[in-house]
């Protein structure tokens, strides 16, 4: 208990109690969602509200069923056949989960970055431009003020400016995922996961990810899921705890890492397991 | 005590291992350059510029000439055919049809294809083509340079299609995720993305399949056939360099048997070039996916 405390950056009292009454609409609802691979039931009747513009970090020891929770948001896991989502994922007023819903279309909405940072074997530009392209017909200058505005807008512009041409493998590892995160960005989501994205990289790519998710979160609704406490305390506005494939208490970060409401949460926060 | 009999009997344990595979090794590696030896000695002494001048008409006062144009023509059809249906055969295993049931059923069946007997091969293209076509044409067409490319086809294509589909599978999935989940169609991930990674691994497939079926006589037998004279159009009967040398070596004439082992050497040269340019090429464009 004591040791969830200290985790947390001491709050502004005023402004926090307001961001908490004031509670943002929901943009993703989750109900009734079970899912599975194969046989195995990952995830069992899981329903959450996902705020609008807010940071949801769901944390849980390995095995919990965070990232496949997240892996459902933007169906990813459909491209491997035996994985089954059963349930409801309401964005915008449509299920996300219904076969009907074009897949391309969710995926232009909700954008996905993963733990291993994947440049594409293109060059830097290449690797942000090839995504819009499928999506919009832009004209040469328009395509390089996307480049440059998603760029920007993942605090690396600067950084590769000068080497646009060059092949993204060429880059480190956190110049890289904030080169992944820049590519999901520039095709305009709502909704951005991400999937651990710094557990690769070293403490100050990790900051530097971080400030952005701060920065990123007045337009965009995040999920990240991580395994890093401090972490979740840090960015998030809300902290979803899962437990064997159950969400066990999902609410305000402060109160999830100072007063959980669940015995489960309040051993897992303060290191007792997991 | 106990722990000292453990560590001496695994030491003693290592060296017998190692004696083993050394001479095995060896063994292998002995017999190799023997052959290699063999040929570019008996191969060499052979060698003469009217090897590439004249054709096999003039027997023991000829060369390979006509052989060498028969095999240069049918390892290029043949390489025309088995290589785009290769990759994309292999392209459908690795990316549409990986951990399918029918995936498993036709990688089972192209490893079959890849022991199966050439002769075997030959026989079947023979059957499906060669005496079809003679009854269509009354004669006028029966072997050919094009039945004996597709039988060389036969011989490249199980090569090839295994080579992309494990070089496919070789690209990570993660790379496969992160394009899916920014809406790229499958399609386009496969052309833009993985055969852009898996490239130089697919070059190197299909060099090797060039070098295996450049080699093959057998399936050239009752499909080109062979012919003395040289001739450019592929529905003719065609020569090549093996089926010369088997011809020339059948044959009492040691003149042609100087013959047959200079196209020996020129063939082996050929194939070890590819093998080489195949290793090179790989090398040089390795792209580390990480």
């Amino acid at each position: 208990m004591t040791e969830g405390t200290t985790l947390l950056n001491p709050p502004p009292a005023s402004a926090q109690t307001v961001a908490v009454t004031v509670a943002p609409p929901p943009k993703l609802t989750v109900r009734n969602l079970n899912f599975f691979y194969g046989d195995t039931q990952a995830l069992k009747d899981i329903g959450l509200d996902i705020p609008e513009k807010r940071v949801t970090a769901i944390i849980g020891p390995s095995g919990c069923g965070k990232s496949t929770l997240l892996r459902v948001f933007n169906r990813i896991y459909a491209i491997y056949p035996n994985q089954r989502a059963l349930g409801e994922a309401i964005l915008d007023g449509e299920n996300i989960l219904d076969a009907g819903y074009p897949v391309h279309k969710l995926r232009s909405k909700i954008g996905m970055v993963f733990q291993k940072p994947v440049p594409f074997p293109m060059t830097i530009f290449e690797n942000i431009a090839w995504g819009i392209r499928h999506h919009e017909k832009l004209s040469k200058s328009e395509m390089d003020g996307r480049v440059e505005q998603a760029l920007r807008r993942a605090a690396l512009w600067d950084e590769v400016k000068d080497k646009l041409k060059r092949s993204a493998l060429g880059l480190s590892g956190g110049q890289q995922q904030r080169l992944c995160i820049a590519r999901s960005v520039a095709l305009k989501p709502e909704v951005l996961l991400l999937d651990e994205p710094t557990s690769a990289l070293d403490p100050i790519a990790t900051g530097r990810i971080e400030q952005l998710i701060e920065e990123l979160k007045h337009d965009y609704t995040i999920v990240i899921v991580t395994h890093n406490m401090q972490q979740a305390a840090r960015v998030s506005d809300r902290t979803a705890f899962m437990y064997l494939g159950e969400l066990v208490e999902f609410d305000e970060t402060e109160i999830i890492f100072t007063k959980p409401a669940k015995r489960q949460t309040e051993d897992y926060i303060s290191g007792r397991f997991g | 005590m106990m722990a000292l009999d453990i560590y001496a009997r695994r030491r003693a344990t290592n060296v017998v291992a190692m004696l083993l595979s050394g001479l095995a090794a060896a063994v292998g590696l002995a017999f190799l350059i023997w052959i290699l030896w063999i040929t570019v000695k008996n191969g060499l002494s052979a060698m003469d510029f009217k090897l590439f001048t004249k054709i096999t008409a003039y027997a023991d006062e000829g060369g390979l000439a006509n052989a060498i144009v028969g095999s240069l023509i049918m390892d290029m059809i043949a390489l025309a055919i088995c290589a785009p249906v290769g990759v994309l055969a292999g392209t459908f295993l690795a990316e549409y049809a990986n951990r399918t049931r029918l995936g498993a059923v036709i990688r089972f069946l192209n490893d079959i294809l890849l022991s199966a007997p050439s002769i075997v091969l030959g026989l079947f293209v023979y059957v499906i083509i060669v005496l079809p076509m003679s009854n269509l044409t009354h004669g006028a067409v029966s072997f050919s340079g094009l039945a004996g490319a597709i039988a060389l086809a036969l011989i490249g294509l199980p090569v090839i299609v295994r080579t992309t589909d494990e070089m496919l599978q070789l690209v990570p999935g993660t790379l496969r995720e992160a394009a899916l989940s920014l809406g790229i169609p499958q399609w386009k991930l496969t052309v833009q993305v993985l055969m852009r990674a898996a490239v130089s691994g697919i070059v190197t497939g299909v060099l090797l399949a060039l070098a295996r079926l450049a080699g093959e006589t057998a399936p050239l037998l009752f499909t080109a056939f062979g012919n003395n004279f040289m001739v450019a159009n592929p529905l003719d009967k065609m020569a090549s360099i093996p089926v010369a040398i088997y011809q020339y070596t059948n044959d009492p004439n040691p003149a042609l048997h100087a013959i047959a082992w200079a196209g020996a050497l020129l063939i082996t040269l050929f194939v070890l070039l590819l093998s080489l340019s195949a290793r090179w090429y790989l090398h040089r464009h390795q792209v580390t996916h990480d």
